[in-house]
């Protein structure tokens, strides 16, 4: 995301693909690590189950730093066979840890038990992007990785052909050995490593992939997560399980309006607090955007995390609120259903709108307002910093370790290759973990400590109240109908405060990125067809959140979709169809697109818009689903498709209604499209963790602002869904990838259409059409 | 000074008796199982065993340990075997993991009081322990896993 900002806001340029310089071996992660077993049978390898690696261009190329494929530094082999492959994506529930290093160890034919992963410090040169955001890690470096792991395979069998004087075309690469298939012979990994390390890595053109009928963990669903054992016994180390010797303890109290700054602060009570030891004010950025900058604030440092939020709440702490203070949730909303109503800056724009609906028989208008939410990953943050002679160490549950080293550098104006930064396990990020303020906390607390040790924790009341927020919106969707109930014209203004605003002084309007999430790329086969944006200045840290921009506008399209049929007496999932249309791939030019229409950073020709493939999930799901069939009173199916990160997701969501009123969801079918998938296990899991999500969104999440300060302070006001009302049963359909369909993305995706499915169901259900996330679990009866 | 026993160990704390649990296990005695999620009781990252209850430990004070057995993930089971262990890993259970320690303990306590509950008994019980991953169909299927084998 960050990127594609800085992008667009031109004040960076896509840094060239850096040479990858041949680095030392490195030696083992010390530390008992666990390998997940599974039995699989050895088959042997016929000469044409390889195939030429097909390149193809993606985004990745385009990410600063790019992608990196080559298997000496991803890859370590000692002379005893034990392989350690690098996982260089942060690791916060989608199992991307686990499934890059899968493919590496496919395709080397490494023995997955025989295989330990060691977490990559913030380093983009050495590894390539790393920033882990934007369901990319799959759809960027699926490619890269099957390479790696494939020229690793070809240099191990090179090196054992060299070894016997044979021909290359005589050796086998097979579960952790070379096979000769004349002799019989066979040369284990450990055997071949140094030779086989010593090799040039094979040109690209050379490098041959396995067919999928060869994939021994690709696709299968069989390899459980690397660190599972570790997490059921509390043994994984996520951010604040990181203990330095001398460590201090830090907690901060920030301004409780953003832009607010300090007045005035008496800490003689906090001082007398035992165990706490300093008490240090900071001060915050001068004037907006503050991008990822602190807010400032009052650090309280102690030898206990206990002392330390007691000491902070000893604090009296007089705040100067600033400008933001007029942030009132009320007030804002009612504005942004106001300016929705008016013309807004045409983004898009295709056919005659005004005619459609000058001429149009009847018409249709919709408004869809979303609040603002908090990612609350489970895991508040929290980061541990030292400086060593001029030697800065962080670590933290980082989403983008190097975009953070490369501001702490800044920060503290030292040489990049000054700071390290490890990356923990991430209890969650949701997108606020590749914000890296707390961070930058961490090393100014420790910078003011002479260097100690010093972990920064955040409270869950902190992450509630400092969060970069969700938007808050309001979608209006109008259509003009011809005399047959056609849709002739589609207006859809959306008001949103911007992210863009954390980032570059606010124009009040959205920008490409926000725009190409569910908005201007708007799939239906309607003539006459114009996307408008009405302008909503920010007052708060707008940033992204799972799915981002994609939860509002899935939400107004596709509840407007099932509320045309309502009114025109047709089924919703045939509406949904017709409204697709014929199957195409969309052409964006034609369509009336912006010229800078955003791809989730893909080559449009490579990822584009297949309405084929809507159509294709919404089929799958309604028949698993079993669209159609009779349900008891008090209960209805509502379906929804949305096109996110370049995959594809439709969900049917059943719910009931109980006597008092309360929404239930006793199930769910989701079907996804991702094109090429490598993990089907951990799909499914993201799918089911989607539902729920998007049930959170749905029904309970609200951050409301009064006075410019949050509302919300716990998961007790900032509701999330919990067992006591959730998607009880969540089935996954996974669609059969076609071979030009590449890898898309799978850790957002699924969230979009839960939100419109369950407001269509409830319709169904009780006849309440609810417009307003979160609606709440309850109907009134 | 509040005498107790941490995972079988017998120990005594001097320190402020009303300091929450959570931080005396976490920061004193470096056992990070047990994980800071809210702080409040409202999340339940940070569920211990206290005679074999479940508690949040978060706003337990240590004082209330006094004379009771404290057990934490690290202690559930020596190998980290407990049925309700091996039914979350059966079941693939985690993504980030973060309250997955804590949904642990609450489980095994349940099925500690109650060998074969229902349920919704098992929902009831388990809806104070957030996941905002959403594991909550697999937590629900592994309680149900480990029963029978409690
Ligand atoms: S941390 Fe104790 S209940 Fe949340
Ligand atoms: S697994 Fe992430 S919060 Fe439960």
């Amino acid at each position: 995301m960050l990127h594609y900002l800085e992008k667009d806001l031109k004040s960076s340029t896509v840094a060239p693909r850096t040479v990858i310089e041949n680095v030392s071996r490195r030696g083992f992660l010390g530390g008992a690590l666990t390998a997940s077993g599974f039995v699989l049978a050895i088959s042997t390898v016929p000469a044409s189950a390889r195939e030429a690696l097909k390149t193809y261009p993606h985004g990745g190329q385009g990410m600063p730093h790019g992608v990196v494929h080559d298997p000496k530094i991803f890859i370590a082999i000692t002379d005893k066979g034990d392989v350690t492959i690098v996982t260089h994506r942060s690791e916060m529930g989608t199992g991307i840890r686990t499934s890059l290093p899968l493919v590496v160890a496919d395709e080397m034919e490494a023995d997955w038990k025989r295989v330990k992963l060691e977490q990559a410090p913030g380093d983009e040169p050495k590894y390539g992007n790393q920033d882990t955001d934007g369901s990319r890690s799959m759809r960027h470096f699926i490619q890269p990785m099957r390479q790696c792991g494939a020229a690793m395979r070809q240099m191990l069998e090179q090196a054992a052909a060299a070894q016997w004087k044979c021909d290359l075309a005589d050796v086998k690469a097979e579960l952790h050995e070379v096979v000769n298939t004349k002799t019989g012979k066979k040369l284990g990994y450990g055997e071949l490593a140094k030779a086989a390390m010593a090799l040039p890595v094979p040109a690209v053109e050379t490098i041959k992939v396995k067919k999928e009928s060869e994939f021994r963990y690709m696709r299968k669903g069989e390899a459980k997560i690397y660190d599972l054992h570790d997490i059921t016994t509390g043994k994984a180390i996520y951010g604040a399980d990181i203990r330095l010797p001398g460590m201090k303890y830090a907690v901060m109290a920030r301004p409780p309006v953003v832009g607010g700054k300090i007045k005035s602060v008496k800490s003689d009570a906090t001082k007398k607090v035992p165990g706490v030891e300093a008490v240090f004010e900071f001060a915050g950025p001068d004037a907006p955007p503050y991008k990822f900058a602190t807010v400032g604030g009052v650090a309280v440092v102690a030898n206990s995390t206990y002392a330390a939020l007691k000491g902070r709440e000893a604090l009296e702490v007089e705040w100067d609120h600033g400008a933001n203070a007029v942030y009132d949730t009320d007030t804002y909303t009612k504005a942004m259903y106001e300016t929705a109503k008016k013309p807004g800056k045409v983004i898009r724009n295709q056919g005659d709108v005004d005619k459609a609906f000058a001429e149009a028989k009847d018409t249709f208008v919709g408004e869809y307002h979303q609040a603002h939410m908090a990612q609350a990953p489970m895991e508040p943050l929290v980061a541990v910093a030292r400086i060593v002679d001029g030697k800065v160490e962080v670590w933290a549950p980082v989403q983008s370790p190097y975009g953070a080293r490369k501001d702490i550098a800044e920060a503290l104006k030292v040489p990049i290759e000054n700071v390290t930064v490890h990356v923990t396990l991430l209890g969650g990020g949701f997108g606020r973990k590749s914000k890296w303020d707390w961070m930058l906390e961490a090393v100014r607390i420790s910078e003011k400590l002479n260097g100690a040790p010093v972990k920064l924790q955040w409270s869950r009341e902190d992450d509630i109240q400092h969060s970069f927020y969700h938007t808050t919106s309001v979608e209006r969707i109008e259509m003009a109908l011809d005399d047959k109930g056609k849709v002739t014209g589609w207006r859809h203004c959306t008001v949103a405060p911007s992210i863009v605003s954390t980032f570059a002084p606010d124009s009040g309007h959205q920008f490409n990125i926000e725009y190409g999430m569910g908005f201007v790329d708007m799939p239906f086969e309607i003539p006459n067809i114009r996307c408008e944006n009405g302008e909503a200045k920010a007052h708060a840290r707008i940033g992204w959140f799972r799915s981002v921009s994609n939860l509002p506008r899935a939400f107004a399209v596709q509840s407007a979709v099932a509320e045309l049929a309502h009114k025109l007496g047709r089924d919703p999932k045939d509406m949904l169809l017709e409204l697709l249309g014929s199957d195409r791939i969309i052409d964006p030019k034609a369509s009336g697109f912006p010229e800078d229409f955003w791809n989730y950073g893909e080559p449009y020709p490579e990822f584009p818009i297949n309405v084929a493939r809507l159509k294709g999930v919404v089929n799958l799901a309604a028949d698993k689903a079993g669209w159609g069939k009779k349900l008891p009173k008090g209960e209805g199916m509502g379906i929804a498709v949305h096109r996110a990160f370049a995959s594809y997701v439709a969900s049917v969501v059943h719910v009931k209604i109980d006597a008092d009123g309360t929404i239930r969801v006793p199930e769910v079918t989701s079907a996804i499209d991702c094109g090429f998938y490598v993990n089907p296990e951990r799909i499914r899991s993201q799918m089911e963790g989607a539902a729920v999500m998007g049930m959170s969104a749905a029904a309970y999440s609200a951050i409301t602002f009064k006075g410019g300060a949050v509302e919300q302070s716990n998961y007790a006001d900032f509701q999330v869904a919990t067992m006591a009302n959730f998607p009880k049963k969540v089935n996954v359909v996974i669609a059969d990838p076609k071979p030009e369909n590449h890898a898309g993305g799978v850790g957002e995706p699924g969230v979009p259409p839960f939100a419109p499915a369950f407001a269509n169901a409830i319709f169904v259900a009780s006849g309440q059409r609810l417009r307003s996330m979160p609606t709440g679990d309850k109907l009134k009866v | 000074m509040p005498t107790f026993t941490v995972n079988g160990e017998s120990r005594q704390f001097d320190g402020d008796g009303d300091m929450p649990l959570l931080w005396y296990l976490r920061d004193e005695l470096g056992l990070t199982g047990s994980k800071f999620g809210c702080g409040a009781g409202v999340c339940g990252a940070c569920t211990a065993h206290l005679d074999g209850e479940a508690i949040r430990t978060c706003v337990t004070p240590v004082s209330a340990a006094e004379g009771k057995k404290v057990v934490t993930i690290e202690g559930l089971d020596a190998n980290g075997d407990h049925p309700v262990q091996k039914a979350w890993r059966e079941l693939s259970v985690p993504q980030c993991g973060f309250c997955q320690c804590g949904q642990i303990m609450q489980a095994a306590a349940l099925l500690t009081r109650n060998q074969a509950p229902s349920d919704d008994e098992i929902t009831a019980e388990m809806s104070g322990n957030i996941c905002r991953c959403g594991c909550y169909e697999r937590i629900h299927s592994a309680v149900r896993l480990a029963a029978g084998g409690v």
